[in-house]
C-alpha cells in the first residue's frame, strides 16, 4: 500500500557532473495513523463521561426536641399535604389533615407536564397569595407543602416532587414521615375507586 | 471485436482528510470529557432541573441500587487511608497493611464489617466480581453505631475529612424506605443538608423556575 519511490537507481541522463536531486515522493500512507486515531477515539468514548453529574441540594427539616412546637406550627390554610403512593401516583389534600372530625378530601394527580401535580402546586401558591392579599394570612406565611412518601413510592417520586417544588418556586416544603392516618386516607380513596 | 479495456483505477485513497477528522474527534473527546469513575453497580438516576454541578473533590458518595444495597465511597487516596486506619481501630478489625492499601486504592465498599477483611484480601480482579455480589453496607433508621454500619463509616469519614459533601446517588426505582434509612442515618448525625445526584432535565416553559432562569440570562 505504501508508495515506494521507485524512480531512483536509474542512469544519469544528464551526463556526468550534473547532479540531480533524487525526487522522493512526499506522499505518506496515512492508513495506520487513521487506525490509531480511531482506536484512541473509541478508547476515550468508552472510558470517559461527557457531562459532570448534576446534583440537587436538599435541606431536611432540622430535628431537635428543643424547638418550640407551637411557633413552628403550620397554618392549616397555607398548607397542603402531598402523599406519594404506588405507580407514581400522587395524592394531595388541603391542610395538614389534623382534624379527625373533618377528614380531608383526597385528590389524585400524576407527574405530568399538563394538568398534573405541577398545576396543583401552582394553584395552591396562587390561592395562598390571594389569601395574603385579602389579609387572611399574614405576609410571613408561605404556601407550605408537606411531602409524605409512602412505603410503596420510589426514589424517583421523591426527586420528582422535590423537582416540582423547585420548578414552581415553592419555598417552604418538607419531607416528613407518613402517618398511619394518611395511609388510611389513601386506602379509603383507593377502596372508593374500587382498585 | 476489439477488447474493451476498462481503465484500471488505483485503489489508493488519500487518507489525509480522514486522518484529520479522526484526530479532530480525538482532540474533542480528550478535552471535553472526563474519566468515568468506577461504579460498583449500574444506577439510573432520576432527572431534575437542578444545575448544581457535583463538587470536584471532598465528596462522599452513597450509591444505592434498585434493591436498596448501599455502597459507600469517598474520594482522595490519602483520606481513604486515614479512614481505614480509623475504622480499623474503632471496630478492631485487625487489618494488615496490604488490606488497608487495597482499601485506599479501591473504589467503593458494599460489605458489612465482618466480611471486610476477607473482601479486602481478594486480588483486584476477584474484588470487582465480589462487589457485584456484595450485600451492601448494613443500614437502618437508628443512630446505633453497632447495627447501623453506614453511620460508623460516615462518622469516621467525617473525622478523617470534615469538609466532605455527602451525595446520594440512588436508582430511580429504589423504594422510598431504603432512601429513608439513609436520610435518617444522616439526620442522626445532625446532617440536614446533602446532595442528590440527578440527571439534567429541561426546565419546563411557563413555570416560575423557567421565568427566573430566562430573565436571568436576559440580563447578562
Amino acid at each position: 500500500m505504501a508508495e515506494m519511490d521507485t524512480s531512483g537507481g536509474g542512469k544519469h541522463k544528464k551526463g556526468p557532473g550534473v547532479k540531480k536531486g533524487k525526487k522522493l515522493s512526499t506522499r505518506v500512507d496515512l492508513t495506520p495513523m487513521v487506525d490509531l486515531g480511531f482506536l484512541l477515539i473509541t478508547f476515550f468514548m468508552f472510558t470517559t463521561t461527557m457531562a459532570q453529574p448534576k446534583t440537587m441540594e436538599i435541606n431536611m427539616p432540622f430535628k431537635d426536641e428543643n424547638i418550640d412546637k407551637e411557633t413552628t406550627k403550620v397554618k392549616s390554610s397555607a398548607a397542603m399535604t402531598i402523599l406519594l403512593s404506588k405507580n407514581h401516583r400522587v395524592y394531595y389534600y388541603e391542610g395538614i389533615g389534623d382534624d379527625p372530625a373533618n377528614p380531608p378530601q383526597l385528590n389524585v394527580a400524576y407527574f405530568k407536564d399538563k394538568n398534573g401535580i405541577r398545576q396543583v402546586i401552582m394553584d395552591k401558591i396562587k390561592r395562598v397569595n390571594d389569601l395574603k392579599a385579602s389579609g387572611q394570612l399574614t405576609a410571613t406565611d408561605n404556601a407550605t407543602f408537606l411531602i409524605k412518601p409512602a412505603a410503596n413510592s420510589t426514589y424517583e417520586d421523591m426527586v420528582g416532587i422535590l423537582d416540582e417544588m423547585n420548578i414552581n418556586n415553592a419555598r417552604v416544603y418538607a419531607i416528613v414521615d407518613i402517618t398511619p392516618q394518611d395511609l388510611e386516607f389513601i386506602q379509603q380513596t383507593e377502596a372508593a375507586n374500587q382498585e | 471485436m476489439p477488447k474493451l479495456k476498462l481503465p484500471r483505477k488505483s485503489t489508493n485513497i488519500d487518507m489525509t482528510a480522514m486522518c484529520d477528522v479522526a484526530f479532530l474527534l480525538l482532540t474533542f473527546f480528550m478535552l471535553a470529557t472526563k474519566f468515568r469513575p468506577d461504579e460498583p453497580v449500574v444506577v439510573k438516576t432520576p432527572a431534575s432541573i437542578s444545575e448544581i454541578p457535583l463538587p470536584e473533590n471532598d465528596v462522599m458518595l452513597l450509591t444505592v441500587d434498585p434493591n436498596g444495597r448501599v455502597f459507600f465511597s469517598i474520594d482522595n487516596k490519602l483520606m481513604r487511608q486515614d479512614l481505614i486506619n480509623r475504622v480499623d481501630e474503632y471496630k478492631g478489625l485487625g487489618l494488615n497493611d496490604k488490606e488497608k492499601y487495597n482499601f485506599a486504592i479501591g473504589s467503593s465498599i458494599g460489605v458489612p464489617f465482618n466480611q471486610l477483611k476477607s473482601y479486602l484480601d481478594l486480588p483486584p480482579d476477584e474484588a470487582s466480581a465480589a462487589e457485584k455480589q456484595a450485600p451492601g453496607v448494613p443500614v437502618d433508621t437508628s443512630g446505633d453505631m453497632n447495627t447501623n454500619e453506614l453511620a460508623t463509616w460516615i462518622v469516621n469519614a467525617r473525622n478523617a475529612n470534615p469538609k466532605l459533601r455527602i451525595c446520594i446517588k440512588a436508582d430511580a426505582s429504589t423504594p422510598y424506605p431504603d432512601i429513608r434509612k439513609i436520610i435518617s442515618t444522616l439526620e442522626k448525625q445532625k446532617i440536614f443538608r446533602f446532595n442528590l445526584i440527578t440527571n439534567l432535565k429541561e426546565t419546563p416553559k411557563g413555570t416560575p423556575a423557567y421565568e427566573e432562569r430566562f430573565s436571568k440570562s436576559e440580563k447578562q
